[in-house]
């Protein structure tokens, strides 16, 4: 045992010096020299590379802006799908386009609407929004939202490309089986595959962001400070967290069905289509609120601006939103109204649907009691706003009316439900979305957008809108099913069709006056003011002309409206009075609070410019993408290099111990510089994504059981079961294995290196062992011959790449630990994998339990 | 195309009366749920004009108000009155609204097992057409039709539905709401029409290349003549044949069509496809696809691919047209 760095006491980490600051200490002028001096090391710290190196940019600034502007070109990709839509079913019996080529398009207009536009619209917004907001100069894992982007690129492109080769998947963005599963070709696997690699993305920016929320607020701003937008961040961000897994684990089963026939939703081997429709709704309910919240939350911030007051009800719209967040999770069913469950659950799901338009309510007034109670003064974002209420209450009450059951059952699948869900996601995603465009250019991109062109594209798109869809209602009553390519004369649909055709025209022509306001040349246009609307929130202390930075200084918060309410603190902020005025040793830095009352807490360091995140996005691409043509071999080796980029990239960037322990952050005030446990962020990014594997495990473990409870024979009589002496074995080695982890993290930290290392070691050794073991329990089983070996080989392979998953962690922490990466004093990778293994241990035995005890009991 | 006869429509009651009579005219339709002729669709049928009505209300409140806020009394105004909207346009507004909703919407949610008076009708979804089944009251096998359906005006008919491959939804919109159906699963739905009529059902749930022509017919007929349609289905098909149709009958065993179709009291068996025994007296062809004139039967018989995308059934193209038309008069006279 080699106790040579235990000698070292451990170094202080708590924060030292004054905090908060008196105001004598803020009034102290800042000498000329000083902060010029300040401002010229931060600006080469932070500065984006040039030329083609520009690519290699991790910034929040330059990826969401990517990332938005590639939201955009995919939504209007699916806008064209749409009118190509509109002009087949112009008229009656049209052969515009094949029914074939038909079911893509519209498979595709919604899966892109959704996976492409909607949900990365929010991150893409928010990863570009947030830091401003919260006075902070970057998200907390700059390289995560860069690799996030470039496969959101590349899984987007391919997703979207495959209709130009006729093999886009078609069986609608539900992918229902058995028609998705049995259906030929390789268009269900693209949408399986491409979507997961997206929604994986997704899963990425929304752990980035709800640390970023959690963790990277200036100091001062306790949670109930921090504007609207943060708070509808964290909500959704949780909602993402909880809600994707359970489709990510749907589309494992599917595509385990597709590539390897194991027969899950296949009822002729006892699997159950109805399973696909509970993951793909316990995700899909969420979502529409996922999409539907970011856009109230742009609202929260237009709003108090436009009436010139601080928020109404602060606390009534958080605990609003969050009440949304958890009520649409109890609403599933409701899209599954007419597959013959049982009254009570019609009852039930039709009683919560209805619930939810309370705290939405609530929110939609505390909007209007601002109003009321502000001095109203009309912009070009209100006027999108004001379209957004119109066309958001319309979507609102219809979807009243099909919270009620026995209306549902005639209006279901028809284009009722186009119309409605058109109303709720234009006015609860675009007409927002676009309202904040305009509100934020002047940020986002130091110019003003056109107000003569934002009217006309308002006013085109606000009645080529109605004119589009209101009379589908009517379409939809008179019986006109979604989804069909063509139809007779004589049923009363021809004119209404052809109108509805032509509105979608005139919502064109507004996105494409839209899309040329944001895109033509700005170059001759005077900067606009720094604070053009006079709002009240941190980001518009934003420095006109653009700095990468984000913010000269990280202010000290007090109040809701800093602007307003601090008088003083934007010429502080600009003279470096606050924290972190300076880039001494060159290297990015932000400034790392508590959760609940953002005392400071670490100086992190962010990481710069990089190709390893197009290495690593393009290798995992490569993993997700040949499998859609049977190529699993390359897919395996992507795989492998995917992982080894992710790795040399942790390796190189990540929790390196600093130069120094702790450094002078301003005001007095010195942090460490390295942290590790609940105070890292990245334990808290490991214990949120955790989180969500944990619930991508749960609803597996939810298929066993549904299919235990929805059949009779389940598992069948006399089938052949999971082998008890070694699933027992699995269970004992994984939980040896967590045990070591921990006793490795303990020893460590006292000293006992040697020790630790041979813990870790034993650690890898037993998970390997626990996952061998597993797989060896199952491999009598025929996953091929019936839902029952098949859910338990699901489960076991589960359990089997999450043991490689810690082997190679406990490996990278025993190589930095050799490496003099990991020292007694520096373990935030171990006690990151010691978080994993807890999540790890408890999903393992929860398997075991599962595989070996639970078919022998029921 | 087949042509819906003309019906006199359950006009929706109280509230309806108010609006105008082309907003009503627009609600024809042989596909209509707003044109009911049964119970089922004229319970959803005024539950729709009442929550219309109150929809159009609260609308044009929530907006009027907000137009009030934004454009004509722009002053600020005292913070209290601010605290009473969230609560009481937040809250108590929609407290009150759903309740009420929650309630009557739920308690005329219909039992779709409820009983009926004594038939039941089998259906399974096929890709893209109906297996029809009708099992009278003590019935020990069933009179097998296939693509359309005949039910007995005044009385509940139980559907149990069922599908072969992947799910369809089976959907009358003026008799009643939908129920979709699954393979290896059975649902039910029961319907009570009143009006006799003829009405378009369609596949609701989508179901692949051809879901757009997966329709049919519900023929909604008096008890007694009901009755009498039902014993006459049931049985051999006719064998008193013109020679046209017996030409036909020589070129359909020729072709092997007995592969798929089964004609009863013939050596033809086939499961896969419909059940032609009768096909001459359906009203339409195809699954709702086509009229029922010669033409209309020449046409799917050599050009069912182009009708019918990606349809099991191959097109006998290589008929020549007058053993199509022979063809066609066999299969037409199987009344």
């Amino acid at each position: 045992m080699s106790a040579d760095k235990a000698a070292l006491p451990p170094p202080d980490r708590r924060p030292l010096g004054p905090y908060p600051p008196t105001p004598e200490m803020l009034a102290e002028p800042v000498p000329e020299a000083l902060q010029r001096a300040q401002a010229d090391r931060l600006r080469a710290a932070w500065r984006t590379p040039k030329g083609w190196r520009y690519w290699t940019a991790v910034n929040n600034t330059e990826v969401g802006k990517w990332y938005c502007l590639t939201a955009l070109a995919f939504m209007l990709c699916a806008g064209v799908m749409a009118l190509i839509i509109r002009l087949q079913l112009a008229v009656p019996d049209n052969d515009l386009v094949s029914s074939d080529r038909f079911s893509q398009l519209f498979t595709l207009h919604g899966s892109a609407m959704m996976f492409l536009f909607a949900v990365p619209m929010f991150e893409a917004i928010s990863i570009l929004l947030l830091p401003g907001m919260l006075g902070a100069r970057d998200m907390p894992f700059p390289r995560l939202s860069a690799f996030g982007y470039w496969c959101f690129l590349i899984g987007g492109t391919f997703v979207l490309v495959s209709i130009l080769f006729d093999i886009a998947p078609r069986a609608g963005w539900f992918m229902y089986p058995p028609l998705a599963t049995q259906d030929e070709g390789p268009g269900s696997d693209i949408w399986l595959l491409g979507l997961s690699f997206i929604e994986i993305a997704s899963i990425a920016a929304a752990v980035e962001l709800i640390v970023g929320a959690l963790k990277c607020r200036p100091p001062g701003m306790r949670v109930n400070m921090m504007p609207l937008y943060a708070w509808y961040v964290l909500v959704v961000g949780g909602m993402i967290l909880f809600a994707f897994p359970p489709l990510i684990a749907g589309d494992f089963l599917f595509e385990l069905e597709r590539s390897l026939d194991w027969p899950f939703f296949d009822p002729t081997r006892g699997g159950d289509p109805m399973l696909w429709q509970h993951l793909f709704w316990i995700f899909g309910h969420p979502e529409v609120y996922i999409v539907f919240l970011p856009s109230i939350a742009i609202a929260a911030m237009v709003i108090p601006t436009v009436a010139r007051r601080p928020i109404v009800g602060y606390s009534w719209i958080v605990l609003s939103a969050v009440g949304v967040g958890f009520l649409s999770f109890g609403l599933w069913v409701h899209h599954m109204f007419t597959t013959g469950l049982p009254s009570i659950s019609l009852g039930f799901f039709s009683a919560a649907s209805q619930a939810v338009v309370i705290p939405t309510g609530i929110q939609l007034f505390a909007f209007l009691a601002t109003l009321l109670v502000g001095r109203v003064t009309m912009n070009l974002p209100m006027l999108w706003i004001a379209g957004a209420l119109a066309v958001f209450t319309l979507g609102g009450l219809t979807g009243v009316m099909l919270a009620i059951a026995p209306f549902d059952f005639q209006v279901h699948d028809t284009y009722f439900i186009v119309a409605h869900l058109h109303y709720t996601l234009f006015g609860g995603m675009i007409f927002p979305v676009i309202a904040g465009v305009y509100y934020f250019f002047p940020f986002i991109s130091k110019k003003m957008l056109s107000e003569r062109l934002g009217r006309w594209s308002f006013w085109l798109i606000f009645t080529g809108f109605n004119i589009c869809f209101l009379p589908m209602h009517l379409t939809g009553l008179l019986g006109m099913p979604r989804r069909i390519y063509t139809y007779p004369t004589g049923l009363g649909w021809d004119w209404l069709n052809l109108i509805s055709t032509v509105g979608a025209f005139i919502i064109a022509a507004g996105f494409l006056v839209f899309v040329w306001d944001l895109l033509r040349p700005k170059g001759k246009q005077p900067q606009p003011p720094r604070n053009p609307w006079q709002a009240g929130t941190l980001e518009w202390s934003h420095d006109i002309p653009e700095e990468a930075w984000g913010v000269r200084s990280i202010p000290h918060v007090t109040t809701r409206y800093p602007l307003w309410e601090q008088p003083g603190i934007l010429e502080r902020m600009d003279a470096g009075r606050y924290y972190l005025p300076d880039a001494e040793e060159g290297r990015r830095e932000t400034l790392i609070t508590s959760v609940i009352d953002a005392r400071p807490l670490q100086v992190q360091r962010v990481t710069g410019p990089s190709w390893i995140t197009h290495v690593a996005a393009a290798f995992t691409g490569g993993c997700f993408i040949f499998p859609t043509f049977g190529y699993y071999w390359p897919a395996v080796v992507c795989g492998v290099f995917a992982g080894m980029a992710i790795l040399y990239w942790l390796w190189t960037a990540t929790a390196r111990p600093p130069e120094a322990e702790r450094k002078d952050v301003g005001l007095g005030l010195s942090l460490p510089t390295y942290v590790s446990g609940p105070d890292s962020v990245g334990w808290w990014a490991m214990w949120i994504t955790m989180l969500g594997d944990a619930t991508a495990f749960a609803s597996i473990i939810f298929g066993f059981f549904f299919y235990w409870t929805a059949q009779d024979d389940f598992p069948p009589d006399g089938a052949l079961h999971a082998g008890a002496g070694e699933t027992a074995l699995a269970a004992l080695a994984l939980a040896a294995a967590w045990g070591l982890v921990l006793l490795a993290r303990r020893w460590n930290r006292h000293g006992a290196v040697t020790a630790a290392r041979l813990a870790l070691a034993g650690a890898a050794l037993t998970a390997a062992t626990g996952g061998g073991a597993l797989a060896l329990a199952v491999w009598p089983l025929d996953p091929t011959s019936h839902v029952y070996p098949a859910v338990i080989c699901a489960i076991a392979l589960w359990i089997c790449v999450h043991a490689a998953l810690a082997v190679v962690m406990h490996l990278y922490c025993l190589a930095g630990s050799f490496a003099g990466k990991l020292t007694p004093h520096h373990d935030a990778d171990l006690c990151n994998v010691a978080l994993f293994s807890h999540f790890f241990v408890l999903s393992s035995l929860v398997a075991c339990a599962v595989i070996g005890l639970a078919p022998r009991l029921i | 195309m087949p042509r819906s006869k003309a019906r006199a429509a359950a006009r929706p009651k109280a509230l309806s009366a108010a609006l105008t009579l082309p907003l009503l005219a627009g609600c024809e339709g042989a596909q209509s749920a707003l044109a009911p002729a049964g119970e089922d669709a004229a319970v959803l049928a005024t539950l729709f004009w009442v929550m219309l009505s109150g929809a159009v209300v609260l609308f044009l409140a929530m907006n009027g108000l907000f137009f009030y806020l934004t454009r004509i009394r722009v002053q600020a105004q005292s913070e209290t009155v601010a605290r009473w909207l969230i609560v009481g346009g937040g809250i108590v507004l929609p407290f009150v609204v759903i309740s009420a909703l929650l309630v009557w919407g739920l308690s005329i949610l219909p039992d779709h097992r409820q009983a009926g008076d004594g038939l039941r009708i089998r259906v399974t979804g096929e890709q893209w057409w109906w297996r029809v089944e009708y099992w009278p009251e003590g019935a020990t096998e069933p009179v097998i039709s296939a693509n359309e359906i005949r039910l007995p005006a005044g009385q509940r008919t139980e559907l149990i539905l069922d599908s072969a491959h992947v799910i369809h939804s089976f959907w009358i919109p003026a008799l009643g709401g939908k129920m979709d159906m699954f393979p290896g699963r059975e649902t039910f739905l029961s319907l009570r029409p009143t009006q006799p009529g003829t009405y378009r059902g369609q596949c609701a749930e989508f179901c692949g290349a051809s879901h757009a022509w997966m329709a049919f017919e519900a023929h909604v007929m008096a008890p007694e003549a009901f009755d009498d349609w039902l014993a006459a289905q049931a049985g051999p098909a006719q064998t008193a044949l013109s020679d046209a149709a017996r030409r036909g009958a020589g070129i359909f065993t020729r072709e092997g069509c007995g592969a798929c179709h089964t004609i009863r009291g013939t050596e033809h068996i086939g499961v896969v496809g419909p059940d032609l025994t009768r096909v001459g007296s359906r009203t339409t062809l195809g699954a709702g696809r086509l009229g029922v004139s010669l033409d209309a039967y020449r046409a799917w018989i050599t050009h069912t691919g182009d009708l019918k995308p990606e349809v099991e059934m191959p097109a006998y193209d290589h008929l020549s047209e007058a053993e199509a038309t022979d063809l066609a008069q066999y299969l037409r006279g199987l009344e």
